[in-house]
């Protein structure tokens, strides 16, 4: 919920008069303060505090139909306009502090810096004004920053810079003022060390945010494949108008090399349209009258009409977009325990600077006050919270951009997390390792039966039921014009088959368990039956009145490339394994065919989640591929759950991963990008502790009892703008990572 | 005397800093009733950044970004799943709970804005 004005799409409005009573509606939901609704445009503006669905909600109760419209494209515009203006601020305070700190440097270096005595004194003077207002200029926030933090009871990066360039100015200061506070050999003072140390903390921070913007860039595609007009066809006439302005079950034309505007289902004529930017699936889908077409997709060849039937909020696109935000906010376990430390980090630091003054002022050798401001100040200043902060949350953001671009919507930072850790992936083979588009194959009519009487009479007790085999026999019969006759008293028997009553005949139709279980004698039939099972295919038996009639064989054909994507699950050392409810002997041959390590076959729907479950008990880290339907128990139960083949279709968001395309490819590219992930992770935790846990002991002036070093402190400020930058370009890297045998 | 009286005041100072960052409260504005409690985000903190509220009510916060600095861009409640992007210079609501009572930190993605809500019977 938001402040701002929401806008709806209004469907179904066919009078003027409908305006008034769609106002009415939304006008009487509690927190509205105006609704104003556009004929004409068919959309409704309401201003108030209220949630979008309660709108909704009271439109479609008034008759009317209704969807929330997007205007995601419009934040990223200001977003980005935003950051670029943030962008150049920093680069002028940078150059501004820059251009100050070098010609204090460099005069420093020429040794044309007069000295604290006499005239020297007015000179020094003016530098202490100018890197005041330097700081004020372009360290400003920083102070205010750390103000405010600490009035909280809370400290952050800013306190500890303000807290080391402050430091070094006031003591300067008081050393221009008294130069007698501190022996000779101590007045040295830092004005340009705190110039300099501001001008790099900025540039850091403008480059960091660059490379930032980087790291968004794969939901930045995503946005930018919305459609911005639309082609409508209204009483006749085709005209264009801005997408907002398209309404529910409204009539669009798109043509060649046009993109989609929105979902919605093809009425009139048929096209190859490239889904590659949104399912990750790299050849042009076919399309017909009755398809299903998304919008941002691309349509290559054809012409045709479509009608809307999801728009504004509700389309797969934006949906994926809401998905994969949500999914790169998120932090696993890992990050968790990061924040944990990070959140104590700077108190931490203060406490380390206090003993560091301590050590140097009890036991550093003379001139001590110098020694002790410049390993305290160097203390504050090279300790770096952000690096360790951001180490984890910008690799999630780069990696789940990454995955989506694969066609591959990871739920959340967690999922992420233990995708790449899975040692087992567990397959449902209808639909996942098959097309799940089984065909009828083998006919073999028992004696005294013949072909057609056999798909006739299976095709009439498959009528009722919903399982994918049973289509494949309706589907043969209808092709064969064969006319069926009405089951009565169906009855599904989970795992075995099906019984009815057939024109006063007892039928039964499934597996040979079915068949022994009624004591059907099959004669030559299971030799018949192991001979195609052998070959892929599903043996199905008929008996009629206890009689066998025959077996129907259905196979479903394996997917293309199923066997390439179960060969690079192997290459990561991934077990594969299948789960389906098929007979032994089939599952057997297609595991073969594909290169499947283990089958457990004949499991009725119900026992697949306490297969997965024995799984886990055994030490395995289960990664379970199914529909998220039909599995859906399973998929809840497995460490990770990919929701395969869904298509376009983002019902399914209870999957921790799931596949816009139907390829078993997803399944390796989402876990090589997981893998990939948590090492870019670690990559940068272990940098930011290294970081932090070296420069800090060493700003504190550890090695100079033995080697006499001590660290500057615009090298510390240097290293600490750098830090931040290095994790965000590490994560960078993501972006080129390209899973091995992925195929887009 | 005087290295003493520095010895001394560099260990008040570090207790200073045990005690305001660790075992101090700060100041929280208590809500109870109807209504959003504005967050605002500015200058790298959350105000106000403690928000105390009754048990077994639901809390509307409605965060106002003023705070250009990417690091401001996000807060996340950790503990609760929640995370917003806050666009600038608007409101951005989020209602949460009713929760059992305790404390809820949120923050910015590095823990450098940070805040909590306190859920109190």
């Amino acid at each position: 919920m938001t402040d701002k004005n929401i806008q709806l799409s209004i469907g179904s409005m066919s009078c003027a008069g409908c305006v008034a009573s769609v106002e009415r509606a939304l006008n009487a939901v509690p927190g509205v303060e105006s609704a104003v609704v556009n004929f004409a445009e068919h959309t409704a503006e309401v201003s108030g505090n209220v949630a979008a669905q309660a709108l909704i909600d009271a439109v479609i109760a008034a008759g009317y139909e209704a969807a929330e419209l997007s205007g995601t494209e419009e934040e990223s515009e200001e977003k980005e306009a935003a950051e670029f203006a943030y962008y150049r601020s920093l680069l002028k305070k940078a150059s501004v502090a820059g251009v100050v700190g070098a010609s204090l440097f460099g005069m420093m270096l020429l040794s044309v810096m007069p000295s604290l005595d006499g005239g020297g004194r007015i000179f020094w003077a003016m530098v202490a004004a100018v890197s005041l207002f330097v700081l004020v200029y372009s360290g400003g926030r920083f102070f205010t920053g750390a103000w405010k933090a600490f009035k909280g009871h809370n400290a952050n990066m800013d306190t500890l810079i303000a807290l080391g360039t402050g430091t070094a100015w006031l003591f300067s200061t008081l050393i221009l003022i008294w130069p007698g506070m501190v022996p000779a050999e101590a007045r040295h003072l830092y004005f340009e060390a705190a110039v300099i140390i501001i001008a790099l903390i900025n540039l850091g921070a403008a480059l960091e945010m660059r490379a930032r913007g980087k790291t968004s860039e794969a939901i930045k595609r995503l946005i930018g494949l919305q459609v911005k007009t639309a082609r409508v066809v209204r009483d006749g006439k085709e005209i264009d108008v801005p997408i907002e302005q398209v309404g529910l079950n409204e009539t669009l034309r798109v043509r060649p090399g046009e993109k989609i505007a929105i979902d919605g289902v093809i009425i009139d004529g048929h096209s190859n349209i490239d889904e590659s930017m949104i399912s990750g699936e790299p050849l042009p889908v076919e399309k017909q009258v009755g398809d299903e077409v998304v919008g941002g997709t691309l349509n290559k060849s054809g012409t045709f009409l479509f009608s809307a039937t999801r728009i504004g909020k509700d389309t797969a696109l934006a949906r994926i977009i809401e998905m994969v935000r949500q999914a790169q906010n998120s932090k696993p376990a890992i990050g968790r325990m990061v924040d944990k430390i990070a959140g104590v980090f700077v108190p931490v630091v203060l406490l380390l600077a206090v003993v560091t003054f301590l050590v140097w002022f009890n036991f550093g050798p003379e001139p001590k006050a110098a020694y002790v401001l410049l390993t305290t100040m160097t203390v504050l200043i090279i300790a770096c919270p952000c690096a360790l902060g951001l180490a984890t949350p910008i690799s999630i953001m780069v990696g789940v951009g990454k995955a989506a671009e694969y066609g591959v919507l990871i739920r959340n930072g967690e999922a992420l997390q233990r995708a790449g850790q899975i040692t087992t992936v567990v397959l449902d083979k209808t639909g996942t390792v098959t097309e799940g588009q089984p065909a009828v194959t083998n006919l073999i009519p028992a004696a005294n039966w013949d072909e057609a009487r056999l798909l006739s009479v299976a095709a009439s007790i498959e009528t009722g039921s919903e399982h994918p085999l049973a289509e494949a026999i309706v589907a043969a019969a209808s092709e064969r014009n064969f006319s069926l006759s009405s089951a009565e008293g169906f009855e599904a028997i989970a795992g075995h088959g099906v019984r009815a009553q057939i024109d006063g005949r007892a039928v039964l139709f499934g597996n040979r368990k079915l068949m022994d279980d009624h004591s059907i004698a099959l004669s030559e039939l299971p030799t018949e039956a192991a001979r195609l099972a052998a070959n892929g295919e599903t043996p199905m038996y008929l008996a009629v009145d206890g009689a066998a009639a025959g077996i129907v064989a259905v196979a479903d054909p394996i997917k293309a490339d199923s066997k390439a994507a179960i060969a690079r699950l192997h290459k990561i050392g991934i077990k594969v394994v299948m789960l389906t409810g098929d007979n032994a002997a089939t599952a057997a041959a297609v595991a073969n065919q594909v290169g499947i390590d283990e089958v457990i076959a004949e499991v009725l729907p119900a026992d697949k989640s306490a297969k997965v479950a024995a799984l886990q008990t055994s030490g395995e880290v289960v990664g379970m591929v199914g529909d998220g339907i039909n599995d859906a128990p399973a998929l809840a139960r497995a460490d990770v759950g990919f929701a395969i083949g869904t298509g376009t279709d983002v019902a399914i968001e209870s999957a921790d991963v799931t596949l816009m395309r139907g390829s078993l490819h997803g399944v390796a590219d989402a876990i090589a990008i997981s893998i990939a992930t948590v090492r870019n992770i670690k990559q940068n935790l272990f940098g930011a502790f290294i970081y932090n846990s070296l420069g800090i002991p060493i700003a504190a002036g550890i090695l100079f009892p033995l080697f006499g070093i001590l660290l500057n402190p615009i090298v510390a400020g240097g290293a600490m703008a750098m830090s931040s930058l290095t994790v965000v370009t590490n994560a960078n890297r993501l972006r080129l990572f390209k899973p091995e045998g992925a195929q887009s | 005397m005087m290295s003493f009286v520095v010895n001394l005041l560099a260990v008040a100072l570090m207790g200073f800093i045990v005690w305001w960052f660790w075992l101090a409260r700060p100041g929280a504005e208590r809500v109870s009733g109807s209504g959003a409690i504005e967050v605002l985000v500015e200058n790298g903190v959350y105000s106000p950044a403690r928000i105390e509220v009754p048990q077994g009510e639901r809390v509307t916060l409605s965060f106002m970004r003023r705070d250009p600095s990417p690091c401001a861009e996000k807060v996340i409640f950790n503990e609760l799943d929640i995370a917003l992007d806050l666009p600038l210079g608007e409101k951005k609501k989020v209602v949460i709970g009713p929760l059992s009572t305790g404390e809820y930190s949120f923050s910015c993605q590095m823990q450098m804005y940070r805040g909590s809500l306190v859920v109190q019977s």
